[in-house]
């Protein structure tokens, strides 16, 4: 069996930083990743982050995986990375199983940091699993990626941040965007991203959402209707919309099933995303020496999923080098960078998020 | 359906990939997934569900849903969104769970 002192799974913005953080600090790690790449779901990011100069502030998301993977390639020697390998298992006494090219084996780690992010979330409506019903970070994928247009007449359906932008995203590539769709009676993004969609002339419909899909090997038509103030279609308010493809934004599910499986404690917390880890103020999970950061331990940007990793890399590196140089002013550097992402309006949710995993007490 | 041309991003790797897809032969590009060179070429049903045989395509494309499973090289039940074209694979659409052997 394989070992290695730390293993971190996940090679997106909190995996990746993590490692970073803990080579920098002179940490070997191992880093297992799905996909071909380091960098996760920052690749298709085209938009430009908000935040401060310190989380790359203004530069767009696939140049931020770029100035990340530039970052580790300085500290090659401490971080091997393992790519097209997925972690099916996770065990007490610390042993991963993989699976990478049709290949089934184990490594054993002294410290284990999962950092597998989130999945899309979905909604019930009549035929929602006809082709051409994509998650907006499928949408993203296929556009940004690899350069292929998911159709040529879309409907949003979701107006929180990545609904918006991925709106403007398919119009940037040229498809038409019909509508956005939103359920409540607020668009839930920011206001210069509705902005944006608005000067282009995309209408934004509030308390309205999709009932239905229509079409045999692909989506053909939609049928949208108000809802009432408790949500419910009001009916004769249905209208059918002619579209090729529909965008589902609808928010994301932390991954806890790793950290599930190994018998970590997991809490349910809308505010962070749904069923997430209990973590300590240090990033560990009610399981000894394993830790959990980004988007698995509460859905926020990757902004902050960049800082958390980094955070909880030196946590996880003081765990096995002990005494760490100038380790406070890293730390309260890092805290305060994290605290300044969640200040103002749009941190609330994570704030109260994050006090409700507090008020769980230990670990 | 490709993008030709994009305000931010550049797709200048033209490099043709030529694989099957259920017996036909295709053309993909260099680093297509299965899934992003069918679609591509207009192919948006990849499969059938298991028990209502209902048409099926991929919703996440990162490896999460398992809904772009299809049969590629024999081996069923592969990742279509997740798994690189190669020249002369032989991809088809699964209608049921698929059998290894």
């Amino acid at each position: 069996m394989k070992k290695t002192p730390m293993l971190i799974i996940g090679g997106g913005p909190a995996g990746l930083s993590c490692a970073i953080q803990a080579a920098s600090l002179g940490q070997s790690v191992t880093i297992v990743e799905r996909s071909h790449s380091l960098g996760g779901q920052l690749v298709k990011q085209t938009h430009k982050f908000f935040g401060s100069e310190k989380q790359y502030a203004s530069v767009r998301g696939f140049k931020i995986a770029e100035l990340l993977i530039q970052e580790y390639e300085k500290y090659k020697d401490l971080i091997e990375v393992v790519l097209d390998a997925t972690v099916t298992g996770l065990y007490p006494d610390k042993v991963c199983t993989i699976v990478q090219n049709g290949r089934y084996y184990k490594i054993k780690s002294e410290v284990i940091v999962v950092a597998t992010g989130a999945s899309e979330k979905f909604i019930a409506f009549e035929n929602n699993d006809l082709p051409g019903i994509y998650g907006a970070g499928a949408v993203q994928t296929l556009m940004n990626q690899y350069g292929v247009l998911p159709g040529n007449k879309i409907v949003m359906v979701g107006s929180g941040n990545i609904g918006l932008i991925v709106s403007y995203q398919l119009m940037q590539a040229g498809v038409k965007v019909v509508s956005v769709l939103e359920a409540a009676p607020l668009i839930g993004g920011y206001l210069v991203h509705a902005s944006k969609l608005r000067r282009l002339g995309v209408p934004i419909h509030t308390s309205k959402s999709i009932l239905k899909a229509n079409g045999s090997a692909c989506v053909e038509s939609i049928v949208i209707a108000d809802l009432d103030d408790s949500w419910n279609p009001i009916p004769g308010t249905e209208e059918t919309v002619e579209v090729d493809a529909v965008c589902v934004s609808v928010g994301l599910s932390p991954m806890h099933q790793l950290l599930s499986m190994v018998g970590a404690r997991i809490l349910f917390i809308p505010e962070l995303g749904g069923w997430v880890p209990k973590v300590s103020e240090c990033h560990e999970t009610s399981v000894d020496n394993i830790f959990a950061c980004g988007d698995l331990s509460g859905v926020e940007e990757a902004s902050s999923a960049m800082v958390e990793g980094r955070l909880t890399g030196l946590f996880a590196a003081r765990r096995l080098l002990g005494t760490i140089d100038n380790d406070e002013s890293i730390h309260q550097d890092l805290i305060s960078q994290l605290e300044g992402l969640r200040s103002g309006p749009f941190g609330k949710k994570t704030r109260e998020g994050l006090l409700q995993m507090k008020e769980e007490g230990q670990c | 359906m490709r993008i030709e041309k994009h305000p931010i991003l550049e797709f200048s790797n033209h490099q043709e990939i030529a694989f099957f897809y259920n017996g036909k032969e295709v053309l993909g590009r260099e680093g297509d997934t299965i899934a992003s060179a069918l679609h591509a070429l207009g192919i948006k049903e990849l499969s059938k569900s298991i028990h209502y045989k209902r048409s099926r395509g991929f919703y996440c494309a990162i490896g999460n849903c398992g809904s772009c499973n299809m049969t590629v090289n024999d081996v069923p039940n592969v990742r279509t969104c997740m798994t690189k074209i190669e020249q002369g694979m032989r991809v088809f659409s699964q209608p049921g769970k698929g059998e290894l052997i």
